[in-house]
This record gives structure tokens, C-alpha cells and sequence, in this order.
């Protein structure tokens, strides 16, 4: 078994409202190991990206800890790579220099990384966009740039909340084509966060299911389907009783 | 190209309806002189050398005290908006200040500060300011949470988020705030000039009231405007090349001058 990345252990976040305390996330455990791809699954609402800013380091837990390659996260970290529902690009910046805001912020040398910069946009299909401006692409080729200025510092891990969510179904399924591709390719340790069971299903080798108020981890789903998967392994017997299984746990809360 | 020939035939429609309303009604060229007038005043002045002095110190005096005025409100501003305790101290004193017309001050500023270009340049200051401190800080506040966020997760400093974020965020309202402030300053310094200047196109407007010579103050008037929309002209220039990027030059050009 590869090391663990990041090691969630006991995690819990309130909030204080007007109304009283509200808690998020009452004991979150979790483990993601190198190199693995890890789909947290949920409705909305259910504390994923609370969980998210904990593991980024841009939220402080109210109990419990996070240890990413074993120190703990106690603020933002320069080695997470952080892929958000929007593309977060910066408009009066070119394809090329959103990538490199990693390298600019974290001073790590411009013509050092140019190059890198411009063979992973090459490996995400934008070769030839690099002197663009986000405006100018289309929102899955914005969310493709997001998610190579994510890659850009070579960061321990990748997390990525909802970030196909906000485009439409086609270019979605295109979307988690080329991230699997991606991910052949690097073999990078990712934490994804998704409301699309299928989605997750698709992506991942483990799918951890999330319930709301509190969230909460219930079920922890090995995905053993071979990759690469095309969009046929959707429609596979093993891949619909794996769906049928997460989806268990929310019919079961809704009817109850 | 057949646009921008309409509307040079609509201007010189509406001066031909002045001229003969003016001429047919028998109006007094005091209360109202017709445009032919006031271009052989302009004429006049042109040949005669008048105005280019006077010209010459308004300009100075509104770009002195818009530079002074809106280097201020931005210093301000950044400050206000950077510290919440800046903000409890001293927003109290702004509201004040703000609802007050601070043209109201130019006859306290002559006093203090002489009948030569320092009053004029201080009291277009003191109008410019506010327009682009107000746009300052709400511009700096006004960056997106997520972006934000995303550079907080790439472990920015609160300084790298100013310059690489929240200042380019704030651009578009600080050039708005900045057009705003450049017209401002030309009303201070001419209301400045009106209540104490030994030169200026405001002494040269209030000079001509005296002696009745209204074609020649229409001349001034003239001057003046043209003098303000290339002002404002310029700005606008400057804004699409450092807003390129901002949707709502993109989506065409904006009302106030457009070519």
C-alpha cells in the first residue's frame, strides 16, 4: 500500500450562527493515498466544500486534524493544487500567465516554467492558447486552464471541488474523459468532490459517501473497473450496481 | 462612417435653427446672440491671442488639481478599504465632508491660499476627491471570494493579493471614478476662478458678464466644453487600453464620448 497523501483524522467544524451552532462536519475520517483518485459524493449542502477548505488549509477545524505528507495543515500550503467549481481565472491575464500565478505568487521562476507551463497545456489539448485571454474560450477549455495552473507547482495533491459542475452534460462527460486521460498520464493523488454519482463512479478508484447535517462519511465504495473507462463502462452491469448502491444511502435519508 | 455623417449634419442642423430662431424673434444678442456671433468672437479671440493664456491656466489648474485630488483619494481609499479600524476612525468625517458642496469652501481656500493658482488647483482638488475615493474603495473590495480563496490556497500574502488581485479588480471603478474626477475638477477650478482669480476662462467668462459681451462668453463656454470632452476623451482612450479585458468594455463603447 503507497503512503497515505493526506490523513483526515476526526474532523469536525461548527458554525456560529445568530440561531446558535450548526455543525458541518462531525467526524470525517479519511485517507488518500499516493496516487490514488478519491471521489467524495454528496448532495449539496452536505459540508464537501466546508471539508475542502479544512484539507486547503483555508479553514480551521473545530476539532479534530489534517496531515498532509504527515505535517499538519494548519494554514494555506504551497504544495495542494486547489480546482474550483468556476475557473477562477484572472481576466486581464493570458491562458499563459493564469497557469503560471502559482509560480508568480510563490516566486519559483518564470523561465523555469514557461516551458512546463506550455507542455501541459499541450497535455490538457490548449496548445496554441497560451496567448489567449479566458474570455475568449469556452468554459470547459476555462476549466481545462484551472486545472493546469492547478498542476503548474507540482503540488503534493489535487483538490477539486465540483469542478465540472457548472458545465453542461456533454462537454461534463468530455470533461471526465480527458481528466481520466490526464491522470493516466501523472498519476497524481487527487481528492474529488462531486454531487454526480455516476461522475464519481467514473472517476475514481474509492468513492466515499457523504450525508448532510451533519456531514458525514457513511460508506467508503471500491470502484475495481479497469481504465481506462470509455463512456461505454457507464452503461456496464458492475458500474450500475455500484451506482445503485450509493444511491441507496440517499433515497433511504429521503424517505425517511 | 454614414452615422458620424448624420450626426455632424444634426449639429449643424440645430445651429442653423439658433441662428434663425435668434434672427426671426429679434432676441438682443445680450440675452442670447446667434452662433454666427459667437464664432466671429471666437475668431476674434483667436486672432487677438486671447484666450490662449487663460486657456492655459484652467487647464493647469483642473490637471494640477485632479493629479493632487485623485492621488489622495487613492492613498486614502487604499487605506480605508485595506483597514477596517481606518474605516470606523475616519468614514464618519468622509460622510460628513462628502455631503457637504465643497464649492462652498472656495471663498474660505482664496483666503487661505491667495488669488493664484494654488487656490484654484486646491479647490479642484478638494472636488475631485471624492468621486474616486468612494470608487476605490468599493473597487478594492470589490475582488471576487473565489479568486480570494485561490490565492489564498496558493499561500499569497495579503500584499501579492493586493497587487495581483484586488487592485485589477478595482481598475474599472477607479477609471470610472477617475472621469468622474477630471470633470469635477474643471467645475472646482472654474467656480474657484469665479469667486477670486487674476486669470483663467472662468475670470474671462465672469469679466465678459460685466461688460455684457455675451457672444464672447458663449466663445468661452465653447472653449470650456470642448476643453472637458477632451479631457474626457482621453480618459476613455486610456481606460480601453487598461480595461481590454473588463465585460463591460467589451460589449461596446460606453455613453459618455464614443467615436
Amino acid at each position: 500500500m503507497a503512503p497515505d497523501v493526506i490523513a483526515v483524522k476526526d474532523v469536525g467544524k461548527e458554525y456560529q450562527t445568530p440561531r446558535g451552532s450548526v455543525l458541518a462536519l462531525d467526524a470525517i475520517d479519511l485517507t488518500v493515498a499516493e496516487g490514488e483518485f478519491v471521489a467524495i459524493v454528496g448532495p449539496s449542502g452536505c459540508g464537501k466544500s466546508t471539508l475542502l477548505k479544512i484539507l486547503a488549509g483555508l479553514l480551521a477545524t473545530t476539532r479534530g486534524e489534517v496531515r498532509l505528507r504527515g505535517v499538519p495543515v494548519v494554514g494555506p500550503r504551497r504544495d495542494i493544487g486547489v480546482v474550483f467549481q468556476s475557473p477562477v481565472l484572472f481576466p486581464w491575464r493570458t491562458v499563459l500567465d493564469n497557469v503560471l500565478l502559482p509560480v508568480d505568487v510563490q516566486h519559483l521562476g518564470r523561465a523555469e516554467n514557461v516551458s512546463r507551463a506550455l507542455g501541459l497545456l499541450a497535455l490538457v489539448g490548449l496548445a496554441g492558447f497560451e496567448r489567449h485571454y479566458p474570455w475568449e474560450l469556452s468554459g470547459g477549455m476555462q476549466q481545462r486552464v484551472a486545472i493546469t495552473r492547478a498542476l503548474i507547482h507540482n503540488p503534493a495533491m489535487l483538490l477539486m471541488d465540483e469542478p465540472f459542475g457548472a458545465l453542461d452534460a456533454l462537454t461534463r462527460e468530455s470533461m471526465n474523459l480527458e481528466l481520466q486521460r490526464i491522470w493516466l498520464k501523472r498519476r497524481e493523488t487527487v481528492l474529488f468532490i462531486t454531487h454526480s454519482i455516476s461522475e464519481a463512479v467514473f472517476l475514481a478508484d474509492r468513492v466515499l459517501v457523504m450525508t448532510a447535517r451533519p456531514g458525514r462519511i457513511l460508506e467508503e465504495v471500491p470502484v475495481k473497473i479497469a481504465r481506462p473507462r470509455s463512456l461505454d463502462v457507464m452503461v456496464a452491469a458492475e458500474f450500475g450496481s455500484i451506482v445503485k448502491r450509493i444511491r441507496a444511502h440517499f433515497t433511504a435519508r429521503m424517505g425517511s | 462612417m454614414k452615422r458620424q455623417a448624420l450626426r455632424a449634419l444634426a449639429l449643424i442642423v440645430s445651429l442653423l435653427i439658433w441662428e434663425t430662431a435668434v434672427r426671426m424673434l429679434r432676441v438682443p444678442a445680450f440675452i442670447l446672440p446667434p452662433p454666427s456671433e459667437v464664432l466671429l468672437a471666437l475668431h476674434r479671440g483667436a486672432v487677438g491671442n486671447v484666450y490662449f493664456h487663460d486657456l492655459w491656466i484652467t487647464l493647469a489648474e483642473t490637471l494640477l488639481g485632479f493629479a493632487l485630488g485623485s492621488a489622495l483619494a487613492f492613498v486614502l481609499g487604499t487605506l480605508l478599504a485595506a483597514s477596517r479600524t481606518a474605516e470606523y476612525f475616519l468614514y464618519p468625517y468622509i460622510v460628513m465632508f462628502q455631503s457637504m458642496p465643497k464649492v462652498a469652501l472656495a471663498p474660505l481656500v482664496i483666503v487661505w491660499f491667495g488669488l493664484g493658482l494654488t487656490s484654484k488647483v486646491v479647490t479642484a482638488a478638494l472636488v475631485a476627491f471624492f468621486p474616486l475615493l468612494v470608487n476605490t474603495i468599493v473597487g478594492l473590495r470589490s475582488a471576487e471570494e473565489d479568486r480570494v480563496d485561490l490565492m489564498r490556497s496558493l499561500a499569497a500574502t495579503e500584499r501579492q493579493i493586493f497587487w495581483m488581485l484586488r487592485l485589477p479588480s478595482a481598475l474599472p471603478f477607479i477609471m470610472a471614478g477617475l472621469e468622474v474626477a477630471m470633470v469635477f475638477a474643471l467645475v472646482g477650478a472654474i467656480v474657484a476662478e469665479f469667486v477670486g482669480a487674476e486669470a483663467g476662462l472662468g475670470m474671462l467668462i465672469q469679466s465678459r458678464n460685466f461688460t455684457m459681451d455675451v457672444a464672447g462668453e458663449f466663445a468661452v463656454l465653447f472653449i470650456l466644453a470642448f476643453m472637458g470632452l477632451t479631457l474626457n476623451w482621453i480618459l476613455v482612450s486610456i481606460r480601453r487600453r487598461v480595461l481590454f479585458w473588463d465585460a463591460s468594455e467589451k460589449a461596446g463603447p460606453s455613453a459618455v464620448v464614443s467615436s
